[in-house]
């Protein structure tokens, strides 16, 4: 008798529960967009991943609120999200639950490949050709199966800062150009009692982009564009380059201890040993400027050393000595978002909103018109050497998407760790593509 | 602001309905009886029975549901492979080493917090002046958070920062080790680090056990002739018993969940290195940072299926005479 009750009591539960359940997925089909521009009212959402206040985020409030003045139509509404939240966790979830941001974050590679087989995201080739063709070769980046789906408005290649004081101290007199000069520099700057390198491998990218570098100079441009498509991975260059990192390692450049030394953010990173004048060099993006600056005590006395060369070429490799590596920000518009995300995605990089986003000193702009806003040496630098490379291959662990990405990092650390080797490293990208 | 309330009493308390003369147990309303109780249970239990089920058995049958796919969290997931997943993590040196690194994590707790906060916990027992200060300084770390914590941590056991110096001012410079960068000392750091911040929570709960002791009982040991080692022996630990078998539980099943300390104290790299990982964390790394979602949930149905069949065992054989009747059904 009670066993009864209670079969009818769970099955009551169940039912509303399922009720609820039902309720919360249904009734979400959102009308298709107006034809015409600006005859309705709408509200864009838009996340980015400009969360910590400051320059970079104060200006974007100022570009919808711009826009929207421009356009009255149209309400622009900011959400900030730190980007490992936005990127891991918050995005996907929005995307999956198909009620996303109307315009949102989007790092292109092998997650945007996979956002638009999944149908997420808008194809906007036909809308912003002026566009691409004022930014250039950068927009690849944002393009599956050459298919335009979002545009950057940060993009920048690596290379290694460095401090001229140091290095005119232990007598280097010009950077390096090739791996046997950088070797040089090295032995030199251990001889005056300074870190060569600095090293972040805590955070594993860190550590990871000096294979991408040796990659880049092992491997062809084919064999690269090939292998972000295709996660295959099986040319002898990718072997090639653990085992230049492996030699690059021997010849002991980085601090002790490396493998729990975070990237940036605090003063015991491998950006605080090099703002603060106890290491000589750092491979990094662009975004370095910023960063370096935030841990610097003295801020005056780095703007003095600071200095930039791209990564120095390997002799007799198959790579492209021109080639670099390099990645960017940009904004995407969902699929279903009205068509004026798309008008506002043009608006954020037009040449004018484009040179305030490089006077606000968080990274290089894209847009040609928009050099006038880069003041600083180094970062003046980068832009040469950017528009000077002949191919910018980007971040791998963004080409391959964060599955392979990840098992690539992790094996690269295990070599810097001194547990893993070059094998190993093709052999987890192979696992993890089939994972 | 005055009450507008007609059910509150004048003096704020609920009115109580006059009651009626006692109901006679006439056979032919036993069943309006059962009837009633029935929905008095139905009543009081459904919205914790819902909330229980929606957020907590629900998101479990999900787990479940989606460990079984090969799926990265983009369009739903359609590639079923079975209990490929489970197979893969089981086959991943990295998650065994986050298997190896929860058991040293839950025995090195018990073995080395359990001696700790007892003999804490009986020494603040006694009366002695500044008790409260030293009870007070025992439990902080224990209210701090997490984050906070891992911060602080990290930032004090960096190689050549404020612990390091600390060995060298009193002539243990021998004894410093790379805390956070070797990859063999590091797990051990973890367990300091866990130890330093959970064994107040051991020594409050203890005390609050040794409250529980009936004064009278040691005063008559001591009326006896016990002293007070002996009083100790054989009336306080005794009587300590359930307590301490509950924070056992407890302690272990936090262990084999631990996250944030370790998230927050060890880099990543470390981590990933398998020295310092968790289950907890491994499911995270892999999860959302290797955007393995199928997967993921794989380990985390791995990880509560552990932590249940752990719980389960304590139960039926340590805390056995502690819950009977609550949990377990009533002993005849």
């Amino acid at each position: 008798m009670a066993m009864k009750h209670r079969a009818g009591a769970t099955l009551a539960l169940l039912m509303t529960t399922a009720l609820l359940v039902a309720g919360c997925n249904g009734g979400d089909s959102e009308a298709p967009a107006e034809n015409e521009l600006y005859k309705n009212p709408v509200t864009l959402t838009w996340w980015h991943n400009a969360s910590q206040d400051g320059p970079g985020k104060t200006y974007w409030e100022k570009v919808a609120k711009d826009f929207s003045a421009l356009h009255p139509t149209v309400t622009v509404q900011i959400e900030a999200i730190e980007t490992n939240q936005l990127q891991r966790t918050r995005l996907p979830a929005a995307l999956l639950s198909s009620d996303p941001p109307d315009i949102f974050q989007a790092w292109g590679g092998g997650e945007m490949r996979e956002q638009v087989e999944a149908d997420y995201l808008k194809d906007i080739t036909g809308q912003v050709k002026d566009e691409v063709a004022n930014i250039g070769s950068a927009t690849e980046i944002w393009q599956v199966n050459g298919k335009q789906y979002g545009l950057p408005y940060r993009m920048g290649i690596e290379g290694i800062w460095y401090n001229k004081d140091m290095f005119a101290k232990a007598g280097i007199t010009a950077p390096p150009t090739t791996f046997e000069e950088l070797n040089q520099a090295v032995t030199k700057l251990k001889a005056i009692n300074v870190i060569p390198i600095a090293l972040g491998a805590g955070d594993k990218w860190p550590a990871a982009h000096w294979w991408y570098n040796f990659a880049l100079r092992a491997c062809s441009v084919d064999t690269l564009k090939k292998a972000s498509v295709e996660p295959v991975f099986d040319d002898p260059c990718f072997v090639k380059a653990g085992q230049d990192l492996k030699t690059f390692i021997g010849t002991n450049p980085f601090q002790p201890n490396f493998i729990a030394t975070p990237g940036q953010n605090d003063p015991t990173s491998a950006n605080g040993l090099v703002a603060n004048g106890k290491a000589a060099m750092e491979l990094m993006g662009d975004w370095n400027r910023g960063t370096l600056e935030t841990v610097a005590e003295d801020k005056q006395a780095l703007t003095k050393f600071l200095g930039w060369f791209p990564v120095p070429a390997i002799a007799g490799s198959a790579g492209d000595p021109k080639a670099a590596l390099g990645g960017g920000d940009g904004f995407a518009c969902a699929k279903n978002a009205p068509a004026e995300c798309v008008e506002f995605l043009k608006y954020i990089v037009s040449p004018e909103v484009q040179k305030g986003f490089a006077e606000t000193r968080t990274g290089l702009p894209v847009a040609k018109g928009a050099e006038a806003g880069v003041a600083d040496p180094a970062l003046k630098s980068i832009l040469e050497a950017t528009s000077s490379a002949t191919y910018v291959q980007l971040w791998l662990d963004t080409a391959f998407g964060s599955t392979v990405g990840s098992a690539m990092n992790d094996a690269i650390i295990a070599i810097f760790a001194g547990n893993g080797t070059p094998e190993k490293v093709v052999e987890a990208m192979k696992a993890a593509a089939k994972k | 602001m005055t009450s507008t309330n007609p059910t509150l009493s004048p003096a704020g308390g609920m009115s109580v309905p006059p009651a009626g003369p006692p109901a006679a147990r006439r056979p032919s309303s036993r069943a309006a009886e059962t009837r009633r109780k029935w929905y008095e249970i139905i009543g009081l239990t459904t919205p914790a029975v819902v909330v229980y089920v929606m957020f907590v058995l629900v998101p479990m049958g999900f787990a479940v549901y989606y460990s079984l796919f090969r799926w990265r969290g983009v369009g739903p997931p359609t590639e079923f492979v079975g209990f490929n997943n489970y197979v893969l993590a089981f086959q991943d040196p990295i998650f065994l080493d986050a298997l190896r690194n929860n058991a040293i994590i839950v025995f090195g707790s018990l073995l080395i917090q359990g001696p700790i906060a007892l003999a804490v916990a009986l020494l603040l027992n006694r009366r002695f002046r500044g008790r409260t200060v030293v009870r007070l300084l025992v439990f902080v770390p224990y209210v701090l958070a997490e984050v906070t914590v891992g911060i602080m941590w990290k930032l004090l056991l960096t190689g050549g920062g404020t612990v390091d110096a600390l060995l060298k001012q009193i002539g243990l410079g021998n004894f410093v080790q790379a805390w956070l960068a070797d990859l063999d000392v590091v797990i051990w750091t973890m367990l300091f680090v866990l130890t330093w911040k959970y064994v107040g929570f051991a020594i409050v709960l203890l005390l609050a056990g040794l409250s529980n002791v009936p004064p009278e009982l040691t005063e008559a040991a001591a009326i006896d002739g016990a002293s007070w080692w002996q009083t100790q022996r054989h009336v306080t630990l005794p009587l300590l018993g359930p307590t301490f078998r509950i924070w056992m539980f407890l302690s272990m099943i936090g262990s084999l969940q631990a996250f944030e300390v370790i998230w927050v104290t060890s880099v990543p790299a470390v981590r990933s290195l398998g020295a310092s990982a968790t289950m907890a964390t491994y499911m995270v790394d892999n999860g959302f940072f290797a955007r393995l979602w199928g997967y993921g949930n794989a380990v985390a149905v791995i990880l509560f299926a552990i932590s249940f069949i752990a719980a389960l065992l304590f139960q039926r054989f340590l805390l056995r005479r502690d819950i009977e009747g609550a949990v377990t059904g009533r002993r005849n």
